[in-house]
């Protein structure tokens, strides 16, 4: 195992989130205290519990998760698919590395941002809402799992993407609609039977639920199937990686 | 005792370019070789290839007797690259985008060594800077520091002097006689053939993915190189005198010389029976040069072929 490539890598990419702290950080976050005013303090007043947990405290999983899905995806894929753009991928192709190395050194640092902004969010909505986490040590494990599985997504992403207009079209058109439909505002209750059944084919609903279960202890769909969702999709990204350094396809000709 | 071993070696791109055709060759240690060619001969895909930018379709390379794509590992750890264009991060400062590719390489940080590297390139002074506050000149040294960054064994350089000024040709030839001198087998693909013809030990010339010869430069030179002996006379001459009919002289257009061109591995030149036959012409000579066709002449001569 390479381990200094590893670091390398994942190094340079922290570099970068330090260079852009405004655009990495300090965005995010913005928006996240923008969607707590309008969804907590503004719709909150409308709706006042759910499942006994009050409005304002519900939405706050599903505003980390969606932030951090989206900046996962968006920090992965951009991580990779800049050397492509520059022609500094070279390097990586020419060094003694293997994929696993690679996808370590750009996963590990785009989950460890995604992760900052989750730990700020949650500290943020705390300056908003009363939170008691019923199972926190699941809360950051959960975290950490869905930020390295979404940058998992977001490094095939950058690999296989020609353009930066294809580098934001997945997260743009498939990741946010996901996210918003995925219960992040709502409990799936909450919808008719037939939507409710449509939501069940939604893969971030599974990780958005159990993500609540860890706050509140309540979740819309039975915690086992939410992990096994986390797993598939994580085998199934890890396997995509795997086959593209193994081809080379998008990468070597 | 070759430490690149190429057999065989085949490349087609996905347009159907035969970018390499059974291509056979080896390479000495503490050489330096110089591949030679046209445009699109397939010098930069031979290069990309043995260090794994690209895959080949058939055939074998081995580096220090490790395939390159079964054991990548030890092979690449014995390679630096100079590719051809400039590519860097421009936001990265030169220290740490030196410092990236050693970790790449598998190699802890190690400022001394860098500082060493930086140094001899003279980017010591600006290794805090920015690379996209850099000049052309500065960026291609930080490509040549990359390559050094993990002492490699073996320097492939893919037109290093392309678009430098002078001073940096100057400093790249100067580094990479000192790399020779400590072992460093070294690659160079150039269009600039005096660069080969200074510095290379052998060449290989390529076209159309296929190798047509790899020979010492200067065996190369003696064998293929022609001498020109050039007589230069007071007064012009109007014809050249039946008595100098047996060699092949050549008349200036001014008239004013005579260009005779000879072998110098004969056992004979005909140099001396030459200049006593024109003393007896009468003509009076005003200045005698000689001069020796470049690796230039040679290669384009070739090419022609």
């Amino acid at each position: 195992m390479n381990f200094y490539a590893i670091i390398a890598i994942y190094r340079f990419e922290m570099a970068r989130t330090f260079r852009t702290l405004v655009q990495s950080i300090i965005s995010p976050v913005i928006s996240t205290v923008l969607y707590f005013i309008v969804f907590g303090a503004a719709i909150g007043s409308g709706i006042q519990t759910i499942n006994n947990v009050q409005y304002s405290a519900f939405i706050v999983p599903g505003l980390i998760m969606l932030t951090v899905l989206m900046q996962s995806v968006a920090n992965a894929s951009f991580g990779i698919y800049f050397p492509k753009f520059l022609g500094t991928i070279y390097e990586h192709l020419s060094a003694p590395v293997s994929f696993l190395e690679i996808t370590i050194g750009y996963v590990g640092a785009a989950a460890t941002k995604s992760f900052i902004i989750g730990i700020i969010i949650l500290a943020t909505s705390f300056l908003f809402v009363p939170l008691n986490i019923s199972y926190p040590m699941w809360m950051i494990t959960l975290l950490i799992v869905n930020c390295i599985t979404f940058s998992l997504l977001g490094f095939i992403i950058g690999i296989l993407s020609n353009n930066f207009e294809q580098l934001n079209l997945v997260p743009m058109l498939i990741i946010t609609p996901l996210v918003f439909l995925g219960g992040s505002f709502y409990s799936i209750e909450m919808l008719p039977s037939f939507w409710q059944t449509v939501t069940l084919f939604n893969p971030v609903m599974y990780l958005i639920s159990v993500f609540r279960w860890a706050f509140f202890g309540v979740a819309d769909v039975p915690i086992i199937h939410s992990f096994v969702a986390t797993l598939v999709f994580s085998l199934i990204c890890t396997s995509i990686i795997f086959w593209i350094f193994k081809t080379g396809y998008k990468l070597k000709s | 005792m070759s430490i690149i071993s190429i057999s065989k070696l085949s490349k087609a791109y996905s347009d159907g370019t035969n970018a390499l055709d059974d291509v056979n060759l080896e390479v000495n240690k503490g050489e330096i070789i110089a591949l030679l060619g046209p445009n699109g001969a397939g010098k930069t895909t031979l290069i990309s290839t043995i260090c794994g930018l690209l895959t080949h379709d058939s055939g074998e390379i081995k580096v220090d007797g490790h395939d390159t794509v079964t054991e990548y590992r030890k092979t690449r750890q014995l390679i630096g690259l100079v590719p051809q264009e400039i590519m860097l991060e421009p936001f990265e400062t030169v220290y740490d985008t030196v410092r990236f590719t050693r970790g790449m390489f598998g190699y802890p940080e190690s400022r001394e060594f860098l500082e060493d590297v930086l140094q001899k390139l003279s980017l010591w002074e600006k290794r805090k800077q920015m690379i996209k506050e850099l000049s052309g000149g500065m960026k291609r040294r930080v490509m040549i520091a990359k390559a050094l960054s993990h002492d490699p064994k073996i320097l492939f350089l893919d037109e290093p002097t392309a678009g430098v000024d002078v001073e940096l040709r100057r400093d790249m030839w100067n580094l990479v006689n000192s790399l020779k001198v400590n072992g460093v087998t070294i690659l160079l693909t150039t269009h600039y053939i005096e660069e080969a013809e200074m510095m290379a030990d052998r060449v290989a010339l390529l076209d159309k993915g296929k190798i047509i010869f790899v020979e010492n430069k200067d065996a190369l030179m003696t064998r293929m190189g022609r001498k020109e002996l050039k007589i230069n006379f007071k007064s012009p001459i109007k014809k050249i005198p039946s008595t100098l009919s047996k060699y092949k002289l050549a008349l200036s257009e001014d008239r004013l010389s005579l260009v005779y061109c000879y072998d110098t591995k004969a056992s004979r030149t005909g140099i001396t029976r030459l200049m006593r036959d024109i003393s007896n012409t009468g003509f009076v000579l005003q200045d005698l040069k000689t001069s020796q066709s470049s690796l230039e002449d040679i290669f384009v001569s070739l090419i022609r072929k």
